[in-house]
């Protein structure tokens, strides 16, 4: 799906967080943000709404979260648990 | 008489009429049906199929809304140790995630295997972490059970290979459980150093590569990892089409391993607790890629549908339709895909 170009990443982790077959993990994804399942492999879509909600992107990083700080953002977005994230909380004593 | 380019299994390139298409398309749908005891594709998939062979372009691509995500067997070594590009791991995995735009990517080692990482296990959670720190996409970590680095004189366990010969096959199949115990040991506590530093999953991969003790060894790790890390993802991928009975006898939840096709494979991951099922189908050389991929297609339709967890078709060399070639050329490799996800209804590749 092209990764963070596009939503393929977090279509990928609803598949293995949650076992979700392809049309299942498009669909979730979507309804979290607010978008049509065919929206998320349109990169210029996806580029809009990935700086909006923080979720990361390949370029014009400027100012926006990266890494950590963007896995952040899209456990929350997509309500999951993300292990790097929960590790970092607990290494930093974010609560 | 019109004339289509394509190819034969070990990727050289040929000509074959419409007619000759068609007939090893049917020829290689039968093949997978009759050997694995499933369904033919319909004459309508057949149809599209011939057409997604034929259509002009050297590529292909899927309908729009159509495109599926993707995992990978030694995903961050490609550039580093097989391109040989002097490149840190943790740097493979931003150029994967911010150049080639992969849906994911996993870590591994030169010796992709679980019994080698272990012994170099805290040198590579680190290269884990960082990538954890400045990665988007999910980080996976990968290797292989690889049962038979487990045997004699590098391992702790006679060499069943040598045993079988001599007909000792007691001694043998005893080989190859104790084998597993010491694989699945090693499996777990690699996974549990790896959800330590962050990973997003844990890829066991080509499973059953030395036959049905090395599935069940995969199988085993699973579950206890599922056990210990429930949120740790699991990937299991197959070593092939069709589970080798180097022991014959093992079973997992009361079904026998050896020979089971990919549609009995993935009822057992799911059983485990894998999050991903890998499904491998073999490409054979000496068949064009019509036939090949017609068998591969009809193999995945019915492990997919008989599925309830994600199913991921390796498409990599001498795999899922694809040339054993080093290269494999983009002409096969988008066909197979585009027909792997619109024919086979892959979840991924």
């Amino acid at each position: 799906m092209s990764g963070i170009r596009t939503a393929g990443d977090l279509v990928l982790r609803m598949q293995l967080a949650k076992s979700m077959k392809i049309d299942d993990a498009k669909k979730y994804v979507a309804e979290k943000l607010g978008v049509k399942p065919i929206d998320l492999s349109d990169s210029d879509r996806m580029a809009e709404i990935r700086a909006k909600n923080g979720l990361g992107r390949s370029f014009d990083l400027n100012k926006l979260p990266k890494g950590i700080e963007a896995k952040f953002n899209i456990a929350k977005i997509l309500d999951i648990k993300i292990n790097s994230v929960d590790l970092f909380k607990m290494k930093t004593g974010i609560k | 008489m019109s004339e289509f380019f394509t190819r034969m299994g070990d990727g050289s390139g040929i000509y074959m009429t419409a007619a000759e298409i068609r007939e090893d398309i049917l020829k290689g749908v039968k093949e997978a049906a009759d050997h694995g005891k499933i369904p033919d594709l319909t004459q309508e998939e057949m149809d599209y199929l011939f057409d997604i062979i034929t259509m002009p372009g050297n590529i292909v691509g899927v309908e729009r809304g159509r495109e599926v995500v993707s995992t990978s067997d030694s995903g961050s070594c490609k550039m580093t140790y097989h391109a040989n590009i002097a490149m840190e791991r943790s740097m493979a995995v931003m150029v994967s995630e911010k150049v080639l735009g992969a849906d994911s990517i996993d870590i591994g080692n030169m010796d992709y295997s679980y019994k080698a990482v272990k012994q170099i296990v805290h040198n590579e959670t680190p290269v884990m972490e960082l990538a954890q720190l400045n990665a988007v996409i999910p980080v996976l970590y990968g290797s292989m059970p690889n049962l038979g680095l487990y045997t004699k004189p590098d391992g702790p366990v006679e060499n069943w290979s040598e045993l079988l010969p001599l007909a000792k096959i007691d001694e043998a199949c005893a080989a190859q459980e104790e084998a597993v115990e010491h694989a699945v040991r090693d499996m777990v506590f690699v996974a549990g150093e790896m959800y330590e530093a962050g990973a997003d999953g844990i890829n066991l991969d080509t499973c059953g590569a030395s036959g049905d003790a090395d599935f069940l060894a995969g199988l085993l790790a699973t579950e206890k990892i599922k056990e210990k890390y429930p949120d740790l993802g699991v990937e299991i991928g197959a070593a092939g089409e069709f589970v080798l009975g180097m022991h014959g006898k093992l079973e997992y939840d009361g079904t026998r391993i050896a020979g089971l096709y990919p549609h009995k494979q993935v009822k057992l991951t799911e059983k485990a607790g894998a999050n991903i099922f890998g499904a491998v189908v073999n490409t054979n050389t000496n068949k064009t890629f019509p036939w090949n991929i017609a068998r591969t297609v009809t193999f995945v339709k019915a492990c997919v549908e008989a599925a309830e967890i994600p199913v991921h078709v390796n498409v990599g060399m001498g795999v899922g339709g694809i040339s054993m070639s080093e290269i494999p050329p983009i002409d096969v490799v988008t066909r197979a895909d585009k027909a792997l996800i619109e024919i086979g209804k892959a979840d991924g590749l």
